[in-house]
């Protein structure tokens, strides 16, 4: 089954989906967009300043997510040498960390009107910056030793070292006084949230996602080419 | 109406704010990724033209390649 994840196998596959996956995320963000911005309610205490949540929480889900894909694919790469994930584990990357970027960014647009404040030392806001800066080493990594031999297993040491810091950021609301509410959704506990504001929740994770597919079989793309150039090379 | 959405209530600083970051972060990190793509394609395309006849044809042969130079602009020279 591995094998069908080989470059060779699945390039055909990967070359054609984005221009679909940019047709769908179109069509997905704008109808997220209208029930984002104008079709759902305001919250009774936050008023209309609870619109960022729906950019601001798929980001953080995404961000989270990627990161641990790519700590689960490191892991099977060091333990099983299963190589045809690296590539993978690597395209993935960019599209996390801008993610996580504009979690904490929205994050901070958010905290203002409702903290009064731009920016807080507390324990979500400071692990998801920390889940920044893995990604910022892991996609230098990448590029200062690009070349060496060595560098599947340092960019694979970066990434479950990283994933460590997930399970913090997750429960940081539960374990400390922070800032931050608690979870609103919990796909054990079922959701706090009304229908009319999980609705357009969903649709921009949907979203989201999408752009993340989209942005990575286009990175998963140009590496794959990379590598071929290089191969022009030794004919 | 439109002015209550631009407005919010005095929100709509900070929401449209995110918002307009969220869409120009795509914006650009679209633009970043679909630019090193069509360098690298560019890159093989010119490659590939200086290759010889007989390693053309050893290319074609190879699934990854050919699926490379069906999406690349030198397919259609």
């Amino acid at each position: 089954m591995l094998k069908n994840f080989e470059p060779n196998k699945i390039f055909l596959i990967t070359s054609r989906a984005p221009k679909y996956v940019l047709f769908l995320f179109i069509i997905i963000i704008s109808i997220g967009l209208i029930e984002a911005l104008i079709l759902s309610p305001e919250d009774y205490i936050q008023g209309h300043s609870v619109r960022i949540m729906y950019v601001h929480v798929p980001s953080a889900w995404i961000a989270l997510g990627t990161f641990s894909t790519i700590a689960i694919l490191s892991f099977l790469i060091i333990i099983f040498k299963i190589k045809s994930f690296i590539l993978i584990a690597k395209s993935l990357a960019p599209a996390g960390l801008v993610f996580n970027i504009i979690a904490l960014v929205t994050g901070s647009i958010w905290g203002k009107p409702t903290w009064g404040t731009w920016w807080a030392w507390d324990a979500r806001i400071t692990s998801m910056l920390i889940l920044a800066l893995f990604y910022i080493i892991y996609i230098l990594a990448w590029r200062i030793y690009e070349d060496k031999e060595k560098i599947h297993k340092i960019t694979a040491f970066i990434a479950i070292l990283g994933v460590i810091n997930v399970p913090i950021i997750k429960y940081s609301v539960d374990w400390w006084s922070t800032l931050h509410q608690p979870a609103s959704v919990n796909i054990f506990s079922g959701t706090s949230i009304h229908s009319s504001m999980i609705i357009p929740l969903a649709l921009m994770t949907a979203a989201f996602a999408l752009f993340s597919i989209m942005i990575f079989l286009m990175k998963y793309n140009t590496e794959l080419i990379k590598i071929k150039n290089k191969g022009l090379d030794r004919l | 109406m439109i002015n209550e959405v631009i407005s919010m209530n005095g929100y709509g600083i900070y929401v449209w704010s995110a918002f307009s970051f969220t869409l120009i972060s795509f914006g650009v990190l679209y633009t970043v990724i679909k630019f090193q793509l069509v360098k690298e394609k560019n890159k093989f395309d010119a490659k590939y033209l200086t290759l010889t006849s007989d390693k053309k044809n050893t290319v074609r042969t190879q699934k990854t390649y050919k699926g490379i130079l069906a999406s690349n602009l030198v397919s259609k020279i």
